[in-house]
Order: structure tokens, then sequence, then C-alpha cells
């Protein structure tokens, strides 16, 4: 116990001088993804607040033929840009960006519309783009009320209810709570969460294991009166102190960026302060000794630094695997996927943060499992120590 | 005392070492003499646990390395081939980073390391990160850490490999003085000069087996060789004859 403390107090020091490991331990890792996170949401609210408060801008081509159409559209506060476009120049004016929606009326418009025929107009637009998709579907919602406004009236002359041409009218209900909405976004912040506690160990891991070998100093070390357990369990647990760290960081950083972006005005609310951020880290705080132990187990088959990196960057990406599965699958909470570790984080964190029951036995689970597991990795690298092949 | 009996190790299908026996004693410096390849290195290892023999023992001050590998160890102070120091650890940290991992309390450590410091000339650099080391610093502050425990027997593996004069001249200062305490010290190397101005005793390897094992002297004289390096190449043809 006193070497392994030993060696888990000489790691943790000489990795605080380290300016590799601090970088990544403790600032990209943790800061990356609340970063990302902050940009992407607030983007989406500059641009939910900029379409929704601007004015419609449509490109209309023919409005001699449609003076009632263009009157009501200015009416309704559209800002109209005037044009003489064919079919084709129309085309190539909304490919080239030049006009995002262009609104055809043909010739023949005014003599069909007078003679209560059906008049065609024509609505071009790319719904490639989802900025113009949106755009263009307002201007069909501005298009189409003044469709039905005018059948409306036209079976009134005739002395026709109007509300006999509404067989069905379909009224919606939409259930997606506030935090619900949030939830695609939710499943990016648990995964760049799960990505700093990896992060935080990373270098540590390489430099304990590959970077011993590496600057010649693990048979030294090897040929010691020190069990070979103790060595291994220092340098995780120096590992998982990092890792600790980062993790902590990151769920602060995330506290800070909730704070300060208005995600109610998105449709979304949080619950992220200080008390859920205490409960987030309790949650991942099993996958800590779990990755620790992973990456420390791989890196120990490498015999320099950029091999382990290689190696190891593919070990980032495994908790994304499940969360990705969940994803696709749209699996919800349950019991038997707390056996899962890191899926089982983040269906936790998940329910957390939108502010449903957690069941206590789930964490039970959720924890155990991880623990199981890291306790497998630990001992399988422990024993990996102990062979002579070790040396290299 | 370093005694080597009956080793034997093998890898895959290269047999390394061949029942190799040897004695280092406590107050003289042994060298072992071999080409590369010849199971120098295995042969120590074997000695200070890291590779286990198939067959045969090694025994620290009679302390059998396989059944009580920490006992031995306690006796043993090991310079490897690579001997890299930590770099973000001053000199003194990473001798005190060995000296915990053999059980010494802060006090021990404390004053083993300023006499250690004291007698390898280290005083003006112990404080100081291990990054920046020149050569010289390096193995004075590598053979620290070997040292720290106060082993009463030390293995070193090819410790000039790589050192420039000055250094080598300073390694050979040490080791005469490690000797001068009493202590039993063995050391490999394939460059006979070496050898021939250290030694004791030698012990020459080929292809995994004992060739010679005497003194530098009687070595000489039995082979009929003006110098050790041509002594060592007659003993090494007449293996081959007779191999």
């Amino acid at each position: 116990m006193r070497a392994l403390l030993t060696v888990f107090g000489k790691e943790f020091l000489e990795n605080l001088r380290d300016r590799r490991t601090l970088f990544s331990a403790l600032l990209f890792g943790p800061l990356f993804g609340p970063l990302i996170f902050g940009f992407m949401v607030s983007r989406m609210l500059n641009q939910n607040v900029v379409e929704s408060n601007e004015p419609l801008r449509l490109t209309i081509s023919g409005s001699d033929h449609a003076p009632g159409l263009t009157h009501y559209l200015e009416a309704q506060g559209v800002k109209l840009t005037f044009a003489h476009f064919s079919e084709a120049e129309a085309r190539a004016a909304v490919h080239r960006g030049s006009a995002k929606v262009v609104l055809i009326i043909p010739q023949e418009y005014a003599a069909r519309f007078a003679a209560a025929a059906p008049a065609p107009v024509l609505l071009v637009a790319d719904s490639a783009d989802s900025q113009t998709r949106k755009t263009a579907d307002r201007a069909r919602l501005f298009l189409g009320a003044y469709a039905s406004e005018i059948s409306q009236l036209r079976l009134q002359i005739r002395g026709v209810d109007p509300l006999l041409a509404e067989a069905v009218p379909v009224n919606e209900l939409d259930v997606a709570t506030p935090t619900g909405r949030a939830l695609v976004v939710l499943g990016f912040m648990t995964y760049f969460v799960l990505f700093a506690v990896l992060m935080g160990g990373l270098y540590l891991a390489i430099d304990s294991t590959a970077g011993e070998r590496e600057r010649g100093s693990l048979e030294a070390l090897l040929s010691l009166p020190v069990a070979r357990s103790s060595l291994v369990g220092g340098k995780i647990l120096a590992t998982c102190a990092y890792m600790c760290m980062s993790l902590a960081l990151s769920l602060m950083a995330f506290v800070c960026v909730f704070h300060f972006v208005p995600l109610e005005s998105l449709g979304m609310s949080t619950n992220l302060g200080v008390a859920t951020a205490l409960v987030l880290f309790a949650i991942c705080l099993p996958f800590v000794p779990l990755g620790a132990a992973l990456m420390t187990f791989v890196a120990s088959f490498t015999r320099s630094y950029r091999e382990a990196q290689t190696y190891l960057a593919s070990v980032l990406l495994v908790p994304t695997l499940p969360i990705a599965f969940a994803s696709i699958y749209s699996l919800k909470t349950r019991g038997s996927l707390m056996f899962i570790p890191s899926l089982s984080q983040h269906l936790l964190m998940t329910s957390v943060l939108k502010d449903e029951p957690v069941a206590a036995l789930d964490v039970v689970v959720s924890a155990g499992a991880s623990l199981a597991l890291a306790l497998v990795l630990i001992v399988l690298t422990a024993r990996h120590w102990r062979r002579e092949t070790m040396l290299g | 005392m370093i005694e080597a009996s009956h080793l034997s190790k093998r890898f895959g299908s290269i047999e390394a070492v061949r029942d190799v026996s040897f004695c280092a004693r406590d107050g003289e410096i042994t060298g072992i003499l071999g080409a590369n390849g010849a199971g120098k290195s295995t042969c120590l290892r074997m000695l200070y646990g890291v590779v286990t023999p198939d067959g045969g023992h090694a025994r620290i001050n009679g302390i059998d390395v396989r059944g009580e590998t920490s006992g031995a160890r306690a006796h043993l102070g090991v310079l490897p081939h690579a001997s890299g120091l930590y770099g973000n650890l001053t000199a003194r940290e990473n001798i005190h980073y060995f000296g915990s991992l053999h059980g010494l309390g802060r006090g021990v450590l404390r004053a083993r390391t300023a006499e250690l410091a004291r007698v390898l000339g280290m005083e003006e650099f112990i404080d100081r990160r291990a990054k920046g080391f020149s050569q010289g610093q390096r193995i004075k502050t590598a053979l620290a850490r070997a040292l720290v425990h106060d082993p009463g027997n030390i293995v070193l593996d090819e410790p000039t490999n790589g050192l420039d004069v000055m250094a080598i001249r300073n390694l050979r200062e040490m080791l005469l003085a490690l000797k001068a305490q009493g202590r039993c010290v063995l050391f490999s190397s394939h460059v006979m000069q070496e050898v021939a101005a250290l030694c004791d005793r030698a012990v020459i390897i080929g292809h995994g087996r004992v060739l010679a094992d005497a003194t530098v002297h009687s070595i000489r004289e039995a082979s009929g060789a003006a110098s050790l390096e041509e002594a060592f190449l007659k003993v090494l043809s007449r293996a081959e004859d007779l191999g």
C-alpha cells in the first residue's frame, strides 16, 4: 500500500509539471465540449430569433398580373422584390443564390382568376438549403392563407356556407416538453463529459506505461522489491485523479455555459446548477477507474508514445459507440441497459438533466457494472506487468 | 556476494543462456565479457529477477532470487542497460522515488541522498530537473538511484555504453570506490580495455556458455596472449572449434 501511494504521488507530481498533460487534462479535454456546445446553442438561438422576427423576403415576377395577391402580401408585411423572370431565369437565380425564393405569376393568371378557375402560381426554391426551405415554408403559408380567403369569398358570394368546404379541420397537439426538445443537444453534452473524463487521463496512461519504456526507466523500476500490482495500482490511481479533475472542470464549464446561454428562449429549460453538477459527477465517478484501467491496459502493450497515442485515439471513441447505438434505436432508460458502461452513465445523466426520476437501483447497477469491469481490467493489467515480455 | 548456478534460459527456439555458473565476491569487481548477443544481459536480468530462469538458481548474499525476490533485491542495486531518469523530476526526487519504493523512511532517505550527492559530486545539480542533464550527470543520478538503499551488491549492465571519456572515467572511479567499501560489483561489457583496467575477475561468455572464469591475469596467462583482447579471441575461437 505504501509503495502504491509512492507511485501515485510520483506520477501525480511528475505530470503536474508536464505541459502536455496539463493541456490535455485540464484545458483541452474539459473545455472543448462546453465551448463547442455553447457555440452550437448560441448559433441555434440566433437563427431562431432572426427567422421569427425578420420579415419574409420574396422575389416576385409578374406582379402586374396579380395586383390583389401583391397587395395582400405587402399588407402581411412581406418585403417584395419585383423582377421579371422566366422559369429558367428564376431557377438560375435561385441556384446562384441571388434570390432565395421566387414567386412567378404567369400571364394567364389574371384571366383565370377572373373566371374563378384555378390560377396556378410557381414557387421556385432550393429545398436542400435549410435556410431557404424555411423561407419557402413561410411563403407557402401566406399563399395558402390568401387562397383560402379568396375561396371562402367565392363560396359566400354564391350563397354557400364556407364551412362546408372544411370537412376535416386538423388540430395539432405537440407533446414535446421544453426539456424533452433539448434531448438531442443533451446527448452531445453527456458525450462531451465522458470525453473530458478520458482526455483527463490520456497522457498519464501513456506516460506511466509507454513513456516509462521509451525513456528507459522501466527496467530499473521493475527490478525494485515492489509488487507489480502496486506499481500498476499507483499508476492507475494517478490517472484516476487527473480524470476526476478533468471531469470536475468540465462540469463546472458546462454550468457556466448554461448560465450565460439563455436556453429558455430556445424552448429548453435547464436545471444544471451546482447541485445537479454534483449529481452528474457522482454518476460519472465509477466510469473514471474503468476508463483509467482501460487506457493503462491498452498502453501497457505499446512500445512508444506514438504507438500508444494511435491506439488510445480509438479508445477515446469507445464510449461513443453505445451512445450512438442508443440514439439510433432511441433507447429509453431501462434496467438491463445499466449494465453497459458509458451508455448507463449517458442515460442516467440525461434523465437527471431532464428532471426525470432516477431509480436508485439503476444507479447502483450502473456503478457496479463499471467498477466490476474496471477491476477485471486492473487485474489483467497487473498480470501483464508481471510477464517478462513487459521489458520489451 | 552474487552467485549464479547452472542458469539457463531459452526464448522460443533460441537458447540464450546455457548452464551458466559463476560467482562474484564481495570487495571485488567482476566483469562479464562477451560479444553482443552472447547472453550477458539475459544472465544479469536473471540475477535481478526480471527474467525467470528455466533452470538453475541465482542467489544474492545466499538468498534465492526466485524464491524470495524482494528479500534478494533488498541487497542488490541495479543499473540496467537502459537507465533513463524521470525528466520532470529533480535528481533528488528521482533518488527519493526509488528509495521510498525500497521502503526507506524519510529521515534515512534524506541522509542517504545527502551522502550520495557528496560522494558522487552531485551537489550542484541535485535539485535541478533531470531533463537537461549531461551524460555524466545522468549516470551519476542513475547510480545514486541504484545505491540509495545501501546495497552490498551492485549489478551494472553495459554501464559505459554511449558515455564520453569524462563520464567513463567518472564511472570507473565510482566503481573502484564501491569496491573499496567492500561491496560486490558485477558489470557486463564488450569493451576489453575496460574490463582489463577495472576487474579483478572476468567471466567470458560466448553463445550463452561460460568459456572462462578466472582472474584477468590468469586468463591472459592460460591463453598465452599478451592482452586480454587477444586472450578473449583465443578463448572464443577455441570454444568454436570444440562446439
